[in-house]
């Protein structure tokens, strides 16, 4: 499939305080945007654990969209803090894994920036979209049958 | 006396420690020969596939499989001994959750295979690898071929119980053998289906005597650069990665109390159901920084950090493999 016709799955976490309320916003000032993300609504940043970000790459998201307050604004004074880190963390752990980290994204977004809610996720759907379809645990097309691929390789050159 | 329950042990992707700590329960080996029949030990004694194939299903009371699935002769023995046996035990790391050799799904099987046969250290000028099937004047013959990617038995049959560790401590191995032989005479009742067995519920951690506080780390180090190290204090605090806050206690955190850091092979803890993020989690919390920039420079310093957060449970885990083991053959 052409990459410009696919239109990504993508899992969204919201932190209930802020970025929550910031789709909120976008969704009341009718602002458009990509329609592609499902958001999950959090407690906060820090509530996320890194578990469901692979639960969703593994079954069947392309990509991962995580937000929470402004460093320094969180709720519960400094969970968003421990979201960087982990995020930080799960995005090497992911390289090791072969995904590319681009796939997941962590966007600060207080309650009245629904303006920048909405660009960030448009924009992040254009670059899941450049980077296709995920796939996760499927062969890429034209590689069902395993066994031939594996018998070229078992070839003895005279 | 009626006939003795019948006892199967077998290795399938494994490195053969898991049956030596069956024997290193020392005299209750015995036991285990006084209250079963070993039908079919491929390490231990002579057998032969087809005697099994020749068994009734449900005949044999208790196998233990140890060992991953990683190619078709693994496959086709787990769903052998599944069809031949009433309980089925994943025994040891391998079969939970793939372990160190379910590593290898962070490769495509061709380029182990290639790596395999093809590296400087290898004598092969004429480049020759191995074939699964070679015509000889006698009829066709057939080694096992490798999968795509390797897989924990649970992926593979239907298991009765998981009983984790890279090997089972041998107390453990001891008192699981005597549960069973306990059910046998009537005395004790079988845990649950898919109950893991042989095991703590809580992390080892818990069972850690080291002295833990508020952890702040503001650099990773590995454990032979931290000398002197502390022996009393908990070993994370000390800057090195240990994978205590997400294993399974069992083992009475024998490698912490030895001055090493945990490296999880009893798998993952009660309720954790992936590995590497609980760690991922429990790593992030004691990173003492909270501008990205300085938070990569202490990252920096755990250089693998897919092969520290899934050294023994990369098959088990959610994601399985890496994109390229998937994809390519």
């Amino acid at each position: 499939m052409d990459n410009d016709h696919f239109e990504p799955t993508i899992i969204g976490f919201t932190c209930n305080w802020c970025s929550y309320r910031a789709s909120d916003l976008a969704g009341t000032a009718r602002m458009k945007y990509a329609p592609n993300v499902r958001l999950i609504r959090l407690m906060c940043s820090g509530r996320l654990d890194p578990t469901f970000v692979l639960r969703a790459l593994s079954a069947g998201a392309d990509g991962v969209m995580i937000t929470g307050c402004h460093p320094g604004e969180c709720h519960y004074i400094e969970q968003n803090f421990k979201a960087l880190r982990r995020y930080l963390l799960l995005k090497r752990v992911l390289s090791g894994l072969g995904i590319e980290p681009e796939r997941v994204k962590l966007v600060w977004a207080s309650a009245a920036e629904g303006a920048r809610f909405a660009s960030e996720t448009t924009l992040f759907v254009e670059e899941v979209r450049k980077l296709g379809p995920l796939n996760w645990g499927k062969p890429a097309a034209g590689l069902e049958n395993l066994q031939e691929e594996i018998s070229k390789l078992e070839e003895v050159p005279a | 006396m009626n006939a003795k329950p019948k006892f199967a042990m077998y290795w399938a992707a494994s490195c053969g420690g898991c049956e030596i700590a069956v024997l290193n329960t020392h005299e209750k080996i015995l036991d285990v020969d006084a209250n079963f029949d070993i039908v079919f030990w491929p390490v231990a004694m002579d057998a032969k596939y087809k005697d099994v194939e020749a068994m009734e299903d449900d005949s044999i009371l208790l196998t233990l499989f140890n060992g991953g699935i990683r190619n078709d002769e693994n496959e086709r023995l787990a769903k052998l001994l599944r069809r031949k046996s009433k309980i089925l035990v994943a025994f040891g790391s391998c079969a939970c959750e793939g372990c160190i050799p379910g590593l290898a799904n962070l490769s495509p099987v061709g380029d182990i295979v290639y790596t395999a046969f093809n590296t400087i250290t290898t004598d092969n000028p004429n480049e020759i690898y191995p074939r699964t099937t070679v015509d000889v004047p006698e009829g066709e013959l057939h080694i096992p071929t490798l999968s795509k990617v390797v897989r924990p038995l649970e992926q593979v049959v239907d298991v009765d119980y998981f009983m984790p560790g890279c090997p089972p401590e041998s107390h453990q191995v001891a008192a699981v053998i005597d549960l069973v032989i306990d059910v046998i005479k009537g005395k004790a009742e079988l845990p649950p289906k898919g109950s893991v067995i042989g095991v703590g519920n809580s992390t080892v951690c818990d069972e850690c005597p080291r002295t833990r506080n508020v952890k702040m780390v503001k650099e990773f180090k590995r454990i032979q650069d931290i000398a002197p190290a502390d022996p009393t204090l908990c070993i994370l605090e000390q800057g090195v990665p240990c994978n205590g806050p997400a294993t399974r206690s069992g083992c009475n955190a024998r490698c912490p109390q030895a001055g090493a850091q945990c490296i999880g092979c009893y798998g993952p803890a009660e309720g954790v159901i992936d590995y590497g993020a609980r760690l991922i989690t429990a790593f992030a919390s004691v990173i003492d920084a909270n501008t990205p920039e300085e938070i990569e420079h202490i990252l920096d310093g755990i250089p693998d950090p897919t092969g520290q957060v899934y050294r023994f449970n990369l098959a088990g885990s959610l994601m399985k493999a890496t994109k390229s083991a998937w994809e390519k053959a």
